[in-house]
């Protein structure tokens, strides 16, 4: 149950940080705050966007589903069942792979960090680090 | 349990909270221009006699008022003056002067400013141009275009920190200002208005490049018998 807990609570901070990025990609907010980062470099570029929907979208929608499957899960009648343990691990695995994806774009293509996507991508990668593991063990 | 739903709450509330001073702060000094906060023009600022296109030894000189904003200035740039630019102006017979009248738009004075800040670093052309192209996306839309206007001063090769200092700094305000109040000054009341050698045209006649080729064949000799 801890561990759902800990996916829920770092599902919902990782939402919060890809819908502050879909916010700005789409106008709402004016300027990201940055620090040093270069986070408008790399959320205007080509890469900011796919299939013509902006990268920050796919985070706000996975992330909200990671957490609706992790709050399902701890429902008393669910914390016995398998399948929000197995729905968690493929799902993070999946948001781990397309993170590496996009962190792979910062760092050899774009040669630039946004601040935010690191942000995003140790969230993901410390999702993934929880979920898969217990995944595994409950198959 | 309930401790963890608390815990959830307090998360979302704060990063709410957070986005929302963040974005305050981010649009929030420039829109206070746009709403007509008092700006100051200082002696440089009046100095400023706009950005200049074509031959300083061109024989006529046109001074245009517009609003970057403004749906007849975005027509007469995207129409008229590609036709201007190329038959008069790289021809070395016309030298065009661009100074802000920012209108009652919403984004007139955003706009404006976004020019100025490009133009800061030698793009104030290119970014008009891209400005008015795009016109119709962010003119149109209510939403606030400054990320649209960073895509465009990207887009036409602008060091972006530079230009979000200067947006954020609101540096030419008081140019855009000064520039506005000479507009008032001369007699502008709409946009675009249009000064040839110093006298005022009749935008009904001059809203197209044929007028002005026969204006500036008569200015230059062209045109009299």
């Amino acid at each position: 149950m801890r561990r759902r807990q800990a996916i829920a609570l770092l599902a919902l901070v990782g939402f919060c940080i890809a819908l502050y990025l879909w916010f700005y990609k789409i106008g709402i907010i004016g300027k990201l705050q940055c620090g040093s980062g270069s986070c408008e470099f790399v959320q205007t570029s080509r890469y900011g966007a796919l299939f013509g929907v902006p990268v920050a979208f796919y985070g706000v929608a996975g992330y909200a589903i990671i957490f609706a499957v992790a709050i399902a899960g701890l429902q008393p009648s669910q914390l016995t069942r398998r399948w929000p343990a197995t729905g968690l691990a493929l799902l993070s695995a999946a948001g781990f792979l397309f993170t590496l994806y996009l962190t792979g774009i910062e760092l050899f293509v774009l040669h630039a960090i946004c601040r935010w996507c690191v942000g995003s991508a140790v969230v993901m990668t410390v999702i993934a680090a929880i979920a898969v593991p217990e995944g595994i063990r409950v198959k | 349990m309930n401790r963890f739903y608390l815990l959830l709450v307090l998360v979302a509330v704060v990063a709410g909270v957070l986005m929302w001073v963040g974005s305050r702060g981010a649009s929030g000094d420039v829109s206070a221009t746009s709403a007509g906060a008092p700006v100051v023009v200082t002696s440089a600022d009046s100095a400023f006699q706009g950005y200049v296109l074509g031959s300083a030894t061109a024989p006529v000189e046109v001074v245009e008022y517009a609003d970057l904003q403004c749906p007849h200035c975005g027509e007469f740039a995207n129409v008229q003056f590609p036709t201007i630019r190329e038959q008069l102006i790289n021809t070395g017979q016309l030298r065009w002067r661009f100074r802000d009248f920012p209108l009652n738009f919403p984004w007139s004075r955003l706009s404006a400013l976004a020019g100025q800040c490009a133009g800061e670093q030698g793009k104030f052309w290119e970014m008009e141009d891209m400005m008015f192209q795009r016109q119709s996306a962010w003119g149109s839309s209510s939403r606030n275009p400054t990320t649209a206007f960073r895509d465009l001063a990207r887009g036409v090769g602008a060091d972006l920190d530079k230009y979000n200092a200067c947006m954020d700094s609101q540096r030419y305000a008081g140019r855009v200002e000064a520039s506005h109040r000479e507009g008032v000054a001369r007699g502008v009341t709409g946009t675009p208005t249009f000064f040839v050698n110093g006298r005022q045209l009749d935008n009904n006649r001059f809203g197209n490049s044929d007028a002005f080729q026969h204006l500036v064949d008569s200015l230059t000799g062209k045109g009299r018998r």
